[in-house]
């Protein structure tokens, strides 16, 4: 307890490594059961779906069909269909998915979770239920009611709940890549109304299917596609390629990659510390050693001194760490609240996670101080109070690097020289500051870089407009008549199923016009190219899934219409970071498909005075499924993302700091510990408080500059291991790491330097003169 | 008495430095401890002095004190009538790095340097001093100016200790028990460096020994018990330290 209180600030400094490392565990790993365990029991609670097929219309027999299909548990047929709505406050028109449920009860598939207000009414048709996260944005209640337009024909909905479902968790608009609760709303209304709307009655065009547990999925898609195919069936799809699921699948991934990257990083630098710290004060304590053994204590006690420190610092930053990690954990529950929509979300105080960060703790704790404790043990007395010789210097190869320089800096470098491991480890923990710091300021970069990709090099439009149906390109005249549009172009999704070899992915091609300046694609040096009149055109992201070069040919079975098979050539791949498209020629693929110029689309570049008209002039089309405007989109993206960034930015820099500063303050009072007899020579020499800090100063100066290299290529490492692991068929993170970046991170560990600097600097000054000088080395 | 007065000997050189009715109290948990009661004494140019008197006779304190180290309770000290008690921390740094060379019974080299590197490490910061090789061919040690301490006895750090302390030229060279960690044959040496100083700079020299023989080698002897000065008596003829022996 004395030693503690002597020692605190070096004790802290080394508690808060832990404690980082503890907080970080606790965080991600309790996260990470608490999104297991709260989407576990939602999915069985709310009998989340396991397939999902997307059709153009079935009788609803078909339903029956598919029920008996081998491996297939229950199966609901559905009508889900989009349309706009006609929301105050906002200029454009926002969408939203309207999907059937049973006028009463509860469908044995996807069942809604009611959050306030009531089922349907019986006799009132117009009764809706609206997902809460759009209820949220709009301020929307029970009772209220929503202008829509369906069918051409505009309609007044009434608000009977706001509800949850399971297959909503993470909500994204049709093409987008963020949510953006505003403007895309997920809405419910009971299957004979929605039937009647839409003129469906007695068929549907989506499928649930919940399987047996053991089947093999693949093969309940494959029957279920055979069944639907004749009905205009897109291709079923699992869980893997189902949205919410996906994303949230894919947070959980990053958490359980933070957890396993963080941790490490703080206990490997907390073992380092310890096992510096311990070192130095058995070496310092070798003559009390001596001491206690002569007076009869065994080498147990006398380990067992040193072990009760450490005990004491890591049951200290054990504490810290839970305690932060925890308050952490919470912050981030309600952060994946706004993104995730659960019913319930808390953050589970599992106890096994506090005891497993506590064992990784006392395990770093037992690493990094059980050869220093083991020294300090086998001692023999008379050893032990025999003092240390002074230290052996040579000149070493390293001479020419002083060559005319002051004693003081010849100093610096042979202290430095004379224990280079240590040096050198100092180096790698001050390092890790920069590290944690650049790879998460890493995240902004490669957004700002995608956000910049995507939205002014391959996006150029202000607003790109789909049809519910495709359209004869004719009305890309009425488009373009539409107030304040300065040029149109046409597009032309294509759902296909496209294969090579044993690879296929089901997807869309995307159709756009020869030399389109609106919508462009890249090569593989990220600079325009011009979209070839014939073959197709492959992401890289795609390539690589199918397995496809240049010049391979592709077959590419149309899931629409007639629903052809073509024989492709790959004659261009391109570099996207967003999505893995497909690409060809509009009049190309019209050809192929028979058709004659045929729309889904139009991209639109306007003259932004006259936005309101032309939006309100878009919600009275009856053709327009969707607009999609580029700038709310930028907007919804920098809102989710640099919220979370923010935070994220935030803790990280604690974290960096709490690296920074255990690191080079352990480093700056082993030095003084070390020297303070040395410093106190050159002060009776007549070495001013400066000249004599310099000599330790620059020492941690100089380990401080080796260091913010090494951490900028280990921060870099790190940014590669998350783009890595961020390489996936809906988005790519480039690996791209500003200078800016850099400078912050190296900015944010200097800071912490010289701060620590300043307080070494004042034990410098406070060195009493005279005893350090008694003491004999 | 007033023993500086008293010493005619001297009445007719400058003192160094002087210490007037200087006391020094250490304050203690349970009680004062008084290190120095009233001490006044003067050191004059060129003059060798030996404090002699037994531990925690104050004899350190006072050379501390004298050698700009520590500052007095009470009383005043004056280096050539300039008054070190109320220099600051720097003017006292100042003051040591001019005017003062310190000798300490365990060298204080410092380990990464060598043994030139150490004297030079006063050269490079003193207004005039001599050169490194100079100091080290002084104390009889330029063949092993390239060594690092840990390659060099006890008795040759001591001397690279003495030649550090005077290249700057010094005006008072304060030793504290320069032979204290020395064979009397290895002492003898490093005591033959301090005179070969005095007698050829003539700096003035004070030594702090509990060593009665070392005596001998002194101009004038000053003895301390219990923080006060309970004698002081000059020597008739010098002895070289090569005849001491103990």
């Amino acid at each position: 307890m004395r030693d503690l209180a002597r020692m605190w600030a070096q004790a802290l400094a080394i508690a808060m490594v832990v404690g980082a490392g503890v907080g970080m565990y606790v965080m991600s790993e309790g996260m990470l059961r608490s999104l297991t365990e709260t989407r576990d029991a939602y999915y069985e609670r709310y009998a989340f779906g396991d397939v999902f097929a997307n059709l153009k219309r079935a009788p609803e027999g078909v339903i029956g069909q598919i029920k008996s299909i081998p491996g297939v548990r229950t199966a609901e047929s559905r009508i889900s269909k989009m349309a706009t709505l006609d929301m105050p406050g906002l200029l454009e028109p926002a969408q939203k998915r309207i999907i059937s449920y049973p006028q009463s009860g509860h469908p044995s598939i996807n069942r809604l979770h009611l959050v306030s207000g009531n089922w349907f009414s019986p006799n009132r048709t117009e009764d809706v239920l609206v997902a809460e996260a759009f209820a949220n944005a709009h301020n929307l209640h029970p009772g209220g009611s929503i202008n829509a337009l369906i069918n051409g024909k505009k309609r007044k909905f009434k608000i009977a709940g706001i509800v949850l479902s399971p297959e909503f968790i993470y909500t994204l608009p049709p093409g987008a890549m963020f949510p953006d609760d505003k403007r895309f709303a997920i809405m419910w209304m009971s299957r004979p109304s929605l039937s009647a709307i839409f003129n469906m009655e007695g068929v549907f065009n989506d499928a649930v299917v919940k399987i047996d547990p053991g089947a093999q999925v693949n093969d309940v898609i494959s029957k279920i596609d055979a069944v639907l195919d004749p009905y205009g069936g897109i291709g079923a799809v699992g869980r893997d390629r189902q949205i919410s699921d996906w994303f949230l699948k894919g947070e959980m991934d990053q958490l359980k990659t933070m957890g396993r990257i963080g941790p490490p990083i703080f206990f490997a630098v907390a073992i380092y510390l310890l096992n510096t710290v311990i070192s130095r004060w058995i070496e310092l304590e070798r003559g009390e050693i001596g001491l206690l053994k002569a007076f009869g204590y065994s080498s147990f006690q006398v380990a067992a001194h040193y072990i009760k420190f450490v005990m004491a610092i890591t049951t200290l930053g054990v504490i810290i760490g839970c305690g932060a990690g925890t308050w952490m954990g919470l912050g981030l529950a309600s952060l994946y609240g706004e993104f995730f929509h659960f019913p319930f979300l808390f953050f589970s105080f599992d106890f096994s996670v506090y005891i497993i960060a506590a064992g990784l703790s006392y395990l770093a704790a037992f690493l990094g101080t059980i050869s220093a404790v083991r020294r300090a043990a086998r001692l023999s007395p008379a050893q032990a109070m025999v003092p240390q010789p002074p230290t052996v210097y040579r000149r070493g190869k390293s001479e020419s690097l002083i060559k005319g320089a002051l004693g003081p800096t010849r100093m610096i470098v042979r202290h430095i020289l004379r224990w280079p491991l240590r040096s050198v480890l100092t180096s790698f923990g001050i390092g890790f500051g920069v590290c944690v710091m650049v790879s998460v300021l890493f995240f902004q970069d490669a957004m700002d870089y995608m956000i910049d990709t995507q939205f002014t090099v391959i996006e150029r439009q202000d607003a790109s407009v789909t049809f519910i149906d495709v359209k004869s390109v004719d009305i890309l005249e009425n488009i373009k008549s539409l107030p304040g549009v300065m040029a149109a172009e046409p597009f032309r999704y294509v759902p296909v199923i496209l294969k090579f070899k044993s690879n296929e992915r089901r997807m869309s091609i995307k159709a756009t016009a020869p030399g389109g300046r609106l919508n462009r694609v890249l090569d593989e040096k990220m600079n325009t190219a011009t979209l070839p009149k014939e073959g197709i055109v492959l992401s890289k992201k795609l390539s690589e899934m199918l397995d496809v070069g240049l010049g391979d040919i592709i077959t590419a079975e149309i899931q629409e219409g007639e629903k052809p098979t073509l024989n492709l050539a790959v004659v261009m791949v391109t570099e996207t970071l967003i999505d893995s498209a497909a690409y060809m020629d509009i009049r190309s693929i019209n050809r192929a498909l028979k058709e004659s110029n045929n729309i889904s689309g139009a991209y639109v570049k306007m003259d932004k005075k006259y936005e309101p008209e032309f939006y309100s002039a878009l919600k009275n089309i009856p053709s327009v499924a969707q607009v999609a405007v580029k700038e709310t989109m930028i907007q919804a993206f920098r809102d989710t993302m640099e919220k979370n960034l923010n935070i994220m930015i935030f803790f990280n820099t604690i974290f960096a700091s709490v690296i920074a500063v255990g690191v080079v303050y352990n480093a700056a009072r082993i030095s003084l510990s070390e020297r303070a007899r040395e410093l106190a020579s050159l002060r009776v020499l007549g070495f001013t408080r400066g000249e004599a800090s310099y000599i330790l100063l620059g020492e941690l100066a100089v380990l401080m500059a080796v260091a913010l290299p090494i951490g900028s290529l280990l921060g870099y490492g790190l940014a590669w291991i998350w783009a890595s692991s961020l390489d996936t068929d809906l988005y790519r993170m480039p690996l791209i790491v500003s200078s800016a970046t850099f400078a912050k991170a190296i900015l944010v560990v200097i800071t912490a330097g010289v701060a620590t600097a300043i307080v070494t600097h004042r034990q410098i000054i406070n060195l009493d003169l005279i005893e350090a000088l008694k003491t004999r080395e | 008495m007033n023993i500086t007065n008293n010493n005619n000997q001297n009445a007719d050189l400058s003192p160094t430095i002087e210490a007037r009715s200087i006391s020094k109290t250490y304050r203690g948990v349970a009680l004062d401890v008084h290190a120095l009661s009233g001490v006044s004494l003067s050191l004059f140019e060129g003059e060798m002095v030996v404090l002699l008197g037994p531990s925690g006779s104050g004899k350190s304190t006072l050379l501390n004190i004298l050698g700009g180290l520590d500052q007095p309770t009470s009383g005043q000290v004056l280096f050539r009538g300039q008054e070190l008690t109320s220099f600051d921390d720097h003017a006292l740094t100042m003051y040591r790095r001019d005017h003062v060379g310190f000798v300490f019974q365990f060298y204080n080299l410092v380990a990464s340097l060598t043994a030139h590197e150490n004297v030079s490490l006063v050269t490079e910061i003193s207004q005039n001093p001599m050169s490194a090789d100079e100091a080290l061919s002084l104390v009889g040690l330029a063949e092993r100016m390239d060594h690092f301490p840990a390659e060099l006895s006890g008795g040759e750090q001591q001397r690279v200790a003495i030649a550090r302390a005077i290249a700057k030229r010094p005006n008072i060279l304060m030793c504290d028990e320069p032979t204290g960690a020395l064979d009397s044959k290895t002492g003898i040496r490093v005591l033959e460096a301090i005179e070969n100083t005095n007698i050829n700079l003539g700096t003035t020299t004070a030594i702090i020994t509990h060593n009665a023989t070392v005596a001998d080698m002194a101009d004038r002897v000053i003895i301390l018990a219990d923080g006060k000065i309970s004698e002081v008596r000059s020597n008739p003829a010098r002895k070289k330290p090569s005849e001491l022996s103990w």
